[in-house]
């Protein structure tokens, strides 16, 4: 079972790898934490407390904290999107918490709520079970990042390079030739 | 589709909301209208059926919102997405 320290542990620890902060609301941040924890506990990873997870893996891959949409989101609104993780001029009180414009794109985020039915109790985690139509949508590819060579197999490529930072554009898409003999 | 209701003294508003169990926002806006006595009613969406789903989806939608929460509701008619509350504050004219 997840605790409530393990996931702020985890979050601490992402925080200062990534030079972030954490809400500076204790209640706030406990709320956020709490709800982390609900998420791993029944989808068995940390969907973001403050989105529509499905409870398929592959749908909400790009919402499982930290998601893909932090790094931008923080240096552009001082906070991600639930406002876990904040800069430091919000953690200091200089600058205040906004809600935070949803940056996935409408795409993703209406797929979500088009799966077989199955009651709110249902709806928990696919790992290890057969494909949905859904996730049969989802086409994943190569991507490596042209500054490090960090290589990802995914839908989209990141936002930022997890390894050396660089941004979504310096990423392209490894298409492999195979030439018959 | 599993409706709660807050009871409050302010009465002038329909006030509805939809709503993530785990979201910290979603907290902060019910807190908001409870400190302010602003009845409401609320559904959280990530505890409906997926049936429901589609009709809250297509709801939020078709009143112009976004797919993102909390989403409140007023009179049927004016809907506002995440917790603003100033926005909040003007639509109730509190």
């Amino acid at each position: 079972m997840t605790t409530l320290d393990k996931v702020r542990q985890r979050a601490e620890s992402d925080a200062r790898t990534y030079g972030y902060h954490l809400n500076p609301d204790p209640k706030f941040l406990q709320d956020l934490l709490e709800g982390l924890r609900k998420n791993e506990e029944r989808f068995g990873y940390p969907a973001c407390p403050c989105r529509f997870a499905s409870g398929n893996l592959e749908l909400d891959r790009d919402v499982i904290c930290p998601c893909d949409y932090r790094d931008p989101d923080v240096a552009e609104f001082g906070a991600c999107y639930c406002a876990l993780y904040v800069r430091r001029d919000v953690f200091e009180g200089k600058t205040p918490v906004q809600p935070v414009p949803e940056r996935r794109p409408l795409e993703k985020q209406t797929r979500t709520y088009a799966t077989t039915p199955t009651t709110g109790a249902e709806r928990k985690t696919e790992l290890g079970t057969t494909a949905t139509k859904e996730t049969s949508r989802i086409k994943k590819k190569l991507w490596y990042c042209k500054q490090c060579g960090y290589v990802v197999f995914r839908e989209d490529p990141p936002y930022v390079c997890p390894i050396c930072k660089a941004k979504r554009e310096m990423f392209a898409e490894i298409i492999i030739d195979v030439e018959e003999k | 589709m599993k409706i709660e209701k807050v009871p409050g003294k302010n009465q002038k508003n329909k006030v509805f909301l939809y709503v993530l169990s785990t979201c910290a926002w979603c907290k902060m806006t019910k807190q908001f209208l409870k400190d302010n006595e602003i009845e409401f009613e609320y559904v959280e969406v990530d505890q409906s059926s997926d049936e429901d789903l589609e009709k809250i989806r297509e709801d939020i939608l078709s009143k112009g919102g976004s797919l993102s929460y909390p989403v409140v509701i007023v009179n049927n008619k004016t809907l506002i997405n995440g917790f603003r509350k100033d926005k909040i504050k003007e639509t109730l004219g509190i």
